[in-house]
């Protein structure tokens, strides 16, 4: 087995393990975990299984296997980009409407207790 | 009957206009008038003093935690009239930019033409503070823009000052524009029926505080408001 395969083996397998702890202590939620298990698992699977990688290229036709590597990760990645941004989007409309019930109720109690007062 | 108008002030770092803006907006209540107007001043977490002013003042205080920008600070006073049975809403610059005398005549001119909002404009009698070319060529943009896409001609397209019925309180709570409102939400009235008009205002130039849109942004500003007016109309136009 040549060198970078165990490396890549490690590195894989250790990326697992970091991403099952964060679910465990709670700092990652699941359904943003899945796609970043997968993602470990399909490096971890390549990592033993270097022929697949050949065999898929020659499948779909790709001249370079490599080539087939940069293209698949790249659009997995802006595909997940686009996923964050649509998770951004939602946190950012919940905030608002979470800060202005929040202010407005502030603002009811503060009137009435001027009004108590007066 | 006596009715309750909501004046809704929007103010970041106003510290140097805002308690003679609230001020002038209390004195519509002193003569014998049977409405009864109340500043809403929405402190969009201001750096200055604002927050400390308006504490004291006569008005209602809404003071947000974190800052939601002009869009979400005027929807905040949005849902605080539509929850606290308030008749009418009219929205004005905490900079002293519009001049409160004109409010109970926008009221009467609401009523009378049966309109749902009504747009203070400076571009009627082109009297008033008149603004920059640059700034009015934007402003006349977004004008043809409208008419072009939902038939809806408002020259003063950008202007803050506008009179809002429930009806019309009711779409605006729902959704609102967070940036730059201005000419996105004439769409927003338009494509759900309601009725607009303008009314002339003679406008000051700003008493204090600096404009939210610098030269640099003015590009960003053009080309996220058309943007964002075209995605607004193909949303509604699709939801109905």
């Amino acid at each position: 087995m040549p060198r970078i395969q165990i490396i890549t083996i490690i590195l894989s397998v250790l990326l697992l393990i970091f991403i099952v702890r964060l679910i465990i202590k709670g700092r990652l939620r699941e359904e943003y975990a899945i796609v970043w298990i997968f993602s470990t698992l399909f490096l971890v699977l390549f990592s033993f299984w270097r022929q697949g990688f050949e065999t898929i290229s020659h499948f779909l036709q790709v001249y370079d296997p490599p080539n087939l590597i940069f293209t698949a990760a790249i659009a997995a990645i802006l595909i997940y980009l686009l996923h964050l941004s649509v998770v951004v989007s939602k946190l950012q409309e919940q905030n608002k409407r979470l800060t202005q019930e929040l202010a407005n109720m502030r603002a009811k109690q503060q009137s009435s207790e001027k009004q108590n007062a007066a | 009957m006596q009715q309750k108008i909501a004046v809704i002030i929007p103010a970041y770092n106003e510290e140097s206009a805002i308690e003679a803006v609230i001020a002038s907006v209390n004195s519509l209540n002193s003569s014998a008038s049977e409405n009864r107007y109340i500043p809403l001043v929405i402190n969009d977490c201001s750096k200055d003093r604002t927050g400390e002013l308006i504490d004291k003042a006569d008005c209602i205080a809404v003071h947000l935690a974190v800052n939601l920008g002009i869009g979400g600070a005027v929807q905040t006073g949005f849902l605080f009239a539509l929850e606290n049975g308030f008749d009418y809403v009219i929205q004005i610059d905490g900079d002293g930019q519009h001049p409160p005398q004109y409010i109970p005549l926008m009221l009467q001119e609401l009523k009378a033409k049966n309109l749902d909002v009504i747009i203070g404009s400076r571009f009627l009698t082109n009297e008033g503070f008149q603004s920059t070319l640059a700034r009015r060529m934007g402003i006349n943009y977004f004008h043809h823009l409208n008419k072009w896409l939902v038939g809806v001609s408002i020259k003063d397209s950008t202007s803050g000052m506008r009179m809002l019925n429930r009806k019309a309180l009711e779409i605006v709570s729902e959704y609102y524009p967070d940036e730059y409102p201005e000419p996105e939400a004439i769409v927003l009235y338009a494509v759900n029926n309601l009725n607009i008009g303008e009314f002339p205002v003679q406008m000051n130039e700003r008493q204090g505080g600096v404009s939210s849109i610098n030269t640099a942004g003015s590009v960003y500003y053009m080309f996220k408001v058309t943007l964002a007016i075209f995605f607004t109309y193909l949303r509604l136009k699709s939801k109905k």
